[in-house]
Order: structure tokens, then C-alpha cells, then sequence
């Protein structure tokens, strides 16, 4: 499965142990704040739980050697969108919220759709092969550091579509004052 | 080293909370939060493809998807409002002009 490196290290069996302790931990709680993020009847403490949440996929990229995305997932994640979020909460009536039906009527279709999903998506996993592997090993990346490397592509190989996603972010402004505007001076 | 199918496993099942949450929740703004649960689903595959396939592209791919999930929380936010001044209502089920 792993790109066999000839270079290598062996890593020895309790690094190995370590390295799945620490994946099982962090795989658990994100899939149980997960489920506690959807759960909740108090949309505050969706959003507090999705804070931890992201906090754990952060630390899931750090053991993927992915540094630099790590820090983006804390900064735009947890920093803008969910205080965005927060934002809008603001705007309900929570007492009244927390009293509300929390599902729409036909709730177990959605659930049962949900699970068809999953068991479409765990019997395609089994006949899953990895594509070739490309030339960004451990060692390359360690060599000039993740961010450096990654800036190197986004900035060479996908300058164009990283220029398109800045028109993505401008339309995104000018969409939000336009629909946030709208009716004030009604 | 943990195998891959591991992390597909993981994003499979955050994703498949997120849908759950998308399809059964009435409130709007919990439903937007499970959208950026599966977008993060996503992401955590792409940076695992990136980890074991050894190529930068796949984290290339996860900025972009961070880019575009910022640009998505702001607008569907601004309509969230803009649903609120109308409605007075974060519940989808209450929010049936359209008769779809």
C-alpha cells in the first residue's frame, strides 16, 4: 500500500503501535463529535463541539505530515467560519429552539438513505487500488519543508486555478453584502 | 504505518454523519454545519491520498476545498439572514413558498 521507499527506516513495532494508538484515538473522537455536533438541540453547543472537531482533523494532518494545512484548518475553520457561524446563532430565539422538534417529520428516511450510503460507499472501498505514486516522499518534503513545497505547486502548476479561487472569494463578498443589504432601506 | 483504508474508513464515516445530519435536522444553520462536515470528510481523504501517494496534489486540492467552504459559509449565511428577515424562521420545514 505505502510507497516502498528504499531508503526508508524501518519503523520498529512500538513506534508502529504508537502511531495507530494515537490514529485510534483521534479517529474515535472525530467521529464521536461528529455524531455529538448533529445531535445537539442547542446550536451553541454544535458549534463549540465542531471547534474540538476541527481541533482533532488538525491534529489527524499533523500525523499525515500535512503541517501546513493543519494550521489552515485551525486559522479558517475554527477561527472564521465557525466564529461566522456563532454569528448568525445570535439571531435565534435559543430558549425557544431548544424546545423545538430538533428532526423533520420524516427523519428515519433521511437516516435510512444515509446508511445505504455508507454501505455503497464501504463495498467500493474493497476494490480500491492506489495510483501511482508520485515524487513528494517523507524525505523530499522534510528536505525543504511542507510549506515551502506546497507554495512551490500552488504557485507553478496551479497559479491559474488559485487566481479562479480568488474570484470565487470575491464574488463570495460581494454576494454576502448584496443579500445582507437587501431590504434595509425598505 | 497505519493503512490507508483506515482513513478512508474514517472519512466514509464523518461523511456519512454529516449526510445524516443534512437529511434529518430542521434547523438550517445545523444543516449548513453538516455540510462543512462533509467537506472536511473530503479533505481528510485527499491529504491521506496526498500522505501515502506521496504527491503534493492532493493538500493542493484540500486548499482549494478550504478556499471554496469559506466563500460557501459566507453566502449561505448572508441567505440564511436574509431568510430570517423574511420568516422569522431557522426551520427549513416552515419555509415553504416555493411549494417544491
Amino acid at each position: 500500500m505505502i510507497s516502498a521507499h528504499p531508503k526508508t527506516r524501518r519503523c520498529s513495532k512500538g513506534e508502529r503501535v504508537l502511531a495507530e494508538g494515537i490514529f485510534i484515538y483521534l479517529a474515535a473522537a472525530i467521529i464521536v463529535l461528529s455524531i455529538l455536533v448533529i445531535t445537539r438541540s442547542n446550536p451553541v453547543h454544535s458549534v463549540l463541539t465542531m471547534l474540538l472537531l476541527f481541533f482533532h482533523i488538525a491534529g489527524l494532518y499533523v500525523t499525515l505530515n500535512a503541517e501546513f494545512l493543519a494550521a489552515v484548518q485551525v486559522i479558517v475553520y475554527a477561527g472564521a467560519i465557525l466564529v461566522l457561524f456563532l454569528f448568525v446563532i445570535l439571531l435565534l430565539n435559543l430558549k425557544e429552539e431548544m424546545l423545538a422538534r430538533r428532526y423533520v417529520g420524516p427523519w428515519p428516511l433521511g437516516l435510512i438513505a444515509a446508511m445505504g450510503l455508507l454501505l455503497v460507499i464501504v463495498l467500493s472501498l474493497r476494490s480500491f487500488t492506489p495510483g501511482p505514486s508520485g515524487v513528494f516522499v517523507t524525505e523530499v518534503i522534510r528536505a525543504e519543508t511542507n510549506t515551502k513545497a506546497l507554495g512551490k505547486i500552488l504557485f507553478t502548476e496551479y497559479l491559474y486555478p488559485f487566481e479562479v479561487v480568488s474570484v470565487v472569494l470575491l464574488v463570495a463578498i460581494i454576494g454576502a453584502i448584496v443579500l445582507a443589504k437587501k431590504g434595509l432601506r425598505s | 504505518m497505519i493503512p490507508l483504508h483506515w482513513y478512508l474508513l474514517l472519512s466514509a464515516g464523518v461523511f456519512i454523519v454529516g449526510v445524516a445530519g443534512f437529511l434529518t435536522r430542521r434547523n438550517i444553520i445545523i444543516m449548513f454545519m453538516s455540510i462543512e462536515l462533509m467537506l472536511n470528510a473530503v479533505n481528510i481523504s485527499l491529504v491521506a491520498f496526498s500522505r501515502y501517494l506521496s504527491d503534493l496534489r492532493g493538500q493542493v486540492l484540500v486548499f482549494f476545498i478550504v478556499a471554496v467552504a469559506a466563500a460557501e459559509a459566507a453566502i449561505g449565511l448572508g441567505i440564511i439572514i436574509a431568510l430570517f428577515r423574511n420568516r422569522v424562521t431557522a426551520h427549513v420545514d416552515e419555509a415553504n413558498e416555493l411549494r417544491g
